[in-house]
């Protein structure tokens, strides 16, 4: 970088800022070393996350079809597509059903677990190991193993064969969007892959209540259990539920892996970022119609994200 | 549960709570327990079905565990020809060291930079830095994938791991832990004539390991889960990660239970070696994070 020319104005400035560093030239120079320290970075940012937004942006004003360098500018025609685009409406629909469906559970499920583990005087370690572990899996093993042999539409997976031991008939839980059997699917396999990883958030934040709340609260003559749960427990995890909410939330926006595998060649059940996938890299390639999806989408995680960051405070601080 | 302690016979009191403590302690190791056993169903299937044969898992009845497991479904798997299963492990493997590797050596670094080297334009540059995380990284696959296939990137090593080190999250993790870094230390470290350089290799990373660790393992992960940029990059089978290639089983005319549960339990133990026996780290970095990939 333009070193050399900066120079002559920095050095005084760290000279200032720290005076016991003895003075070695251009390799002193906390200008050179600034940028000796992030150039690397700031490059790769900038041509592999600014260039490819903005070449986006650039993108989604044009007719492009098979071709990411188009001529014709056709203004916000492409928005208008995607926007009256069934199929891209439909998709945000998915998104809004799912969330409402995991991100309570998932919030539920994780914060249970943790109180259950918190409580634990042996094996706390075993425990906490257990409903963590499922995070190692990807959502793609996890998918295979809820399609192939979970919930596997054939007499042999594992839930028809329990439900034929009540003499329930087989159900395909992916193959028939009626009644639709596909979100129970979905749903327990977020669930049960997220809900460890937020348990320990969770984990760390009951930890951080000072004992002394619930001596006072006891002295109060507040009885243990729900009591105290409602009017200790719960406020003093606020900062916690509220960015767990948000990362929920954000993560059910760009959900794509276990929709992917699990309903693949389906035409239900599709969240925006397949849909995105299938508009720019299916058949039709058209990269303008994806690339202005993908700046809707943006701007709507980006309004979530904001309004939920009024309650939260911008940044997760104050769980520390 | 436990019953209001009587005022008047405080030698009542440690028994009748350690009653009430027991049968609580017992409903909850109970329920925990259960919870436990609901969280291994997954890997009881994987497990089961990597060792039973195609016949064992499709029969009529449904059973517990292959009478003989069979470890023989190891070599065969690695011998199936439909899949390259070894080549797409070697990809991951490959791919998610480069990954871990090159992100903490880029992200330290410039985190290292706008915490502790003083530059006029510092703040600018982070919230440049802060911007980028209000744009999800998933969403902008169409346009990274228009870049990386007019560097002629696709199908590389180069494609997929090159775009994926500058993250802009891991920055700011580093950031704010070198603002927490002991200055004296460095300070000692000057004195003794090193440069901000010498300093930082030579003091303040050794200084660091645990949150290195800690970055290392989510990173790691993220890198050997990841399915969405290794699809699109990966559009010829020499170049698949073993996550595209576990995809491909399930759209595979030709089904082979025992061999694609064989895959799946090799893709996860990695993983679960990772959480197993660096859980230390893990959790640290979890709980320092708060987020995954």
């Amino acid at each position: 970088m333009s070193t050399t020319t900066t120079r002559g104005v920095a050095r005084p400035a760290s000279a200032q800022a720290s005076p016991a560093r003895p003075r070695r030239g251009l390799r002193g120079s906390s200008t050179f070393n600034f940028w000796l320290f992030t150039s690397p970075f700031l490059i790769g940012l900038t041509v592999f996350v600014y260039v490819p937004i903005g070449w986006s942006l650039w993108l989604s004003f044009f007719e492009a079809r098979f071709t990411v360098t188009p001529s014709k500018f056709v203004g916000f025609d492409n928005y208008w597509q995607m926007l009256q685009d069934s199929k891209f409406t439909g998709s945000l629909v998915t998104f809004t059903v799912f969330a409402a469906f995991i991100v309570p559970a998932t919030w539920a499920l994780s914060l249970g677990l943790a109180l259950l583990v918190n409580r634990l005087r042996f094996m706390k370690a075993f425990f906490r190991s257990v409903f963590f572990l499922p995070t190692a899996c990807s959502y793609v093993a996890a998918a295979l193993v809820w399609k192939m042999s979970m919930f596997s539409g054939v007499r042999f997976g594992l839930m028809n064969t329990i439900l034929g031991w009540f003499g329930v008939e087989n159900i395909a839980w992916l193959a028939n969007p009626d009644p639709p059997w596909y979100w129970l699917v979905i749903v327990t396999l977020r669930l049960w892959l997220q809900a460890g990883f937020y348990m320990i958030l969770f984990l760390a934040a009951l930890q951080n209540i000072p004992p002394e709340l619930y001596e006072a609260a006891a002295i109060d003559g507040a009885k243990p259990g729900w009591q105290t749960f409602r009017h200790i427990t719960l406020p003093q995890l606020r900062a916690t539920s509220t960015a767990v909410i948000l990362l929920l939330v954000i993560a059910a926006y760009q959900a794509f892996d276990e929709f992917f595998n699990l309903l693949a060649k389906t035409t239900w059940g599709r969240p925006p970022l397949v849909e995105l996938y299938y508009t720019a890299l299916g058949e039709s390639q058209d990269y303008g119609e994806g690339s202005a999806g993908a700046v809707i989408l943006t701007l709507l995680i980006l309004i979530v994200t904001l309004v939920q960051g009024k309650f939260l405070g911008f940044g997760r601080g104050d769980d520390k | 549960m436990t019953a209001t302690v009587p005022p008047v016979a405080p030698v009542d009191k440690p028994r009748r709570v350690k009653r009430g403590s027991v049968i609580g302690n017992t409903g909850l190791y109970v329920s925990i327990g259960v919870a436990a056993l609901l969280f291994l169903v997954p890997f009881y299937l994987i497990v089961r079905n990597a060792l039973s044969t195609d016949p064992e898992i499709t029969g009529e009845n449904w059973k517990f565990f292959p009478t003989n497991p069979r470890w023989s479904n190891f070599t065969e798997l690695f011998h199936d020809t439909t899949v390259d299963f070894g080549r797409s492990l070697f990809n991951s493997a490959v791919v998610a060291v480069l990954i871990t590797v090159g992100t903490l050596l880029v992200c330290s670094l410039a985190g290292y930079g706008l915490a502790r080297i003083p530059y006029r334009h510092a703040n600018k540059i982070f919230y440049m830095v802060l911007g980028t995380l209000m744009v999800p990284p998933a969403v902008t696959f169409v346009p990274s994938f228009v870049l990386v296939s007019s560097l002629g990137w696709v199908d590389s090593y180069r494609g997929l791991v090159i775009p994926v080190l500058f993250s802009g999250f891991a920055c700011f993790l580093f950031r704010q832990y070198f603002l927490g870094f002991p200055k004296e230390l460095e300070e000692a470290a000057r004195v003794d004539g090193l440069g901000y350089w010498g300093a930082y290799w030579r003091i303040v990373v050794p200084n660091s390991l645990n949150f290195f660790a800690a970055i290392a393992t989510i990173t790691f992960i993220s890198g050997w889960n990841a399915f969405l940029w290794p699809l699109v990059i990966g559009q010829d089978p020499s170049a698949w990660t073993v996550q595209i290639a576990l995809s491909s089983y399930m759209t595979n005319q030709v089904v082979n239970f025992h061999l694609i549960f064989m895959a799946t339990a090799i893709s996860i133990l990695p993983l679960v070696f990772v959480f197993l026996f660096l859980q230390r780290w893990l959790v640290q970095g979890v709980a320092q994070t708060g987020i995954k990939g």
